[in-house]
């Protein structure tokens, strides 16, 4: 593939910006962009998806042979498909509001970190970190996913279609885990609100997680989230919800300012 | 943060030390301090020594160069004095030599003898263990070791970013296994227990060549190989052992093992077929030796895993 070499942008501090220009490479045809990622930088094939979904207006981009690069697919704010044919390395496709976004590998850590709204599917494992601080959207690993899934979670919904690693849904504030396989120790240490849902056996309890009731509005959830998209559901599903028996869940220091007061 | 990599062929040899090159260039910026490659060549009657008589960094003062020259040939004399039969001692740079020489005798008595000579540490010692490592990133190292012309069976790697030792070769993985023969370690995170285990060894008479809390890995497992433990079972033992995070490699002469530590906190992506296994921090360094789409997995916590050539 040529490369095409563009004079070095300055930033304001006067140092040079490397790869400061989308590289304009995409084919276009019937409203469908798809461009070859290999040899290319994460800074141009972001550059490029966002030409294309900002300047160009298409909605459908395919990203070939991102191979595992890091940062691929963040800060995408508006309503698109891309589909990145191959696995992506570290941070991909965070803090993004609106795309759907289906990568056929694997990706590493801290995946789809943050994201507002939108889908991020995964066809094969998912590294560590996976939707830490997810705040909406669906995010659907095929595959297993590492330690700390949805850490943070403040909403949206995470589907696993394999194994957890340990300490899934530490300090969970919101949202809905699914996980088909089975979840390491700690699962849901520390959760603040939101349910997890484990089809598998569950290695050990985080504090303050405890087991719930399921209800029919659960299992109607749960059938219409594997309905969309197209895993089989496992036949049964226990429900993990927080105890609220946590120093913070405790009035009493509400009461004794009161009394100080 | 560092990066480290493994990587073991089943099925023959390979160029390993050009795989490895590639492996650990892509995770540069891991580590831009300082680069290091423990890789296994094809087994020899013949012992090779890495061994440094000095550090880059160090101040080219009043007769360096004689001062080094005078070192090697104590270190050379040395060898025979303790019954090696030298067969060659190479300069690989100006403070970083390769010596190769039969010897049967006990290794730690010859290494202790040899270390004795000022300024010199035996980076490893070895049947078919070669340890390289210097500043700067993997394509410097390379070039000045000439590591693409190496070939073998299996190799670790690691890229330092030093946090909390200093820029200098006896701050940079891997470690070999003082004193056992064709055994190194690199590790990625921090040890917490350091200095409990580098008394707690040091009594039992090992010696540390760095101030870095990773040769505590190292030594570890050669104390527990040396009382006769198999190497899957010391690598279980230490995560009771050994506080903190971490993610460590191990290799020995036919043998490449990982380590998680009970949090999982840091990262390892793994590949695995019949005929290879590689494993990096990020998953950008397997596809520097596998270009093709392939399936990867982490490790999860707690988890040791050893892969036999």
């Amino acid at each position: 593939m040529e490369q095409v070499n563009r004079p070095a942008r300055y930033d304001v501090r006067g140092l040079a910006e490397p790869d400061a220009d989308a590289p304009r490479i995409a084919e276009v045809a019937d409203g469908r962009a798809r461009f070859d990622a290999e040899g290319l930088s994460t800074r141009q094939i972001n550059l490029e998806i966002r030409r294309l979904a900002y300047e160009e207006g298409i909605d459908d981009i395919t990203v070939a042979n991102p191979a595992a690069k890091h940062s691929l697919g963040v800060g995408i704010l508006t309503r698109c498909r891309i589909r990145f044919e191959g696995s992506l390395g570290y941070f991909a496709c965070g803090l993004i509001d609106g795309p759907e976004i289906e990568i056929t590998g694997r990706v590493g850590w801290s995946c789809a970190e943050n994201i507002m709204a939108g889908v991020v599917v995964i066809r094969k494992n998912a590294g560590s970190l996976t939707g830490a601080a997810l705040r909406g959207g669906d995010l659907v690993v095929h595959g297993d996913v590492g330690a700390r899934t949805g850490i943070d979670q403040k909403g949206g919904t995470i589907l696993i279609g394999g194994n957890a690693g340990s300490s899934t849904g530490f300090m969970m504030q919101r949202g809905r885990q699914i996980i088909c396989g089975d979840a390491g120790h700690g699962l849901g240490d520390s959760m603040y609100d939101g349910a997890i849902y484990v089809a598998g056996t569950v290695a050990s309890l985080g504090v303050d997680c405890v087991e719930g009731e399921m209800s029919e509005d659960d299992e109607e959830m749960l059938d219409r989230k594997f309905g969309i998209y197209g895993l089989e559901r496992p036949s049964s599903f226990t429900k993990f919800v927080c105890g609220k028996k946590l120093w913070n869940y405790d009035n009493l220091e509400a009461n004794e300012r009161k009394l100080v007061l | 943060m560092c990066g480290i990599a493994g990587i073991i062929h089943r099925d023959g040899e390979a160029d390993i030390g050009s795989e490895m090159t590639r492996m650990l260039q892509s995770m540069r910026h891991r580590g831009p301090d300082s680069t290091g490659f423990a890789l296994y060549g094809p087994p020899s009657d013949l012992v090779v020594m890495r061994f440094k008589l000095a550090d880059p960094n160090d101040v080219r003062d009043f007769e360096w160069t004689e001062r080094l020259e005078r070192h090697r040939h104590e270190v050379e004399g040395r060898l025979s004095k303790v019954g090696a039969s030298v067969d060659r001692v190479e300069g690989e740079r100006e403070y970083a030599y390769r010596a190769t020489f039969r010897y049967d005798g006990d290794l730690k008595a010859l290494a202790d003898y040899v270390e004795d000579v000022p300024g010199c540490e035996i980076l490893s010692l070895g049947h078919s263990l070669e340890i390289v490592k210097d500043l700067g990133d993997a394509e410097t190292v390379a070039e000045q070791y000439r590591l693409d012309r190496f070939r073998g069976t299996h190799a670790i790697g690691h890229v330092r970013m030093a946090t909390e030792s200093d820029v200098d070769i006896a701050g940079a993985h891997p470690y070999w296994a003082y004193p056992f023969s064709d055994v190194a370690v690199v590790h990625n995170g921090q040890l917490t227990n350091y200095h409990h285990w580098r008394r707690r060894l040091e009594r039992s008479g090992h010696r540390f060549q760095s101030e870095c809390d990773s040769e505590i890995i190292a030594v570890y497992i050669a104390e527990k190989l040396a009382d006769g433990v198999a190497l899957e079972t010391a690598m279980k033992q230490s995560l009771d052992d050994l506080d903190g995070v971490f993610t460590y490699l191990v290799v020995t002469e036919d043998s490449l093992g990982v380590a998680k530590d009970e949090m999982a906190a840091k990262p390892l992506v793994l590949f695995e077929s019949e005929e290879l296994v590689v494993m990096a921090s990020e998953e950008t360094a397997i596809r520097a030796v596998l270009r093709e789409e392939i399936d990867t997995y982490d490790p999860y916590e707690r988890e040791v895993l050893v892969w036999s050539r």
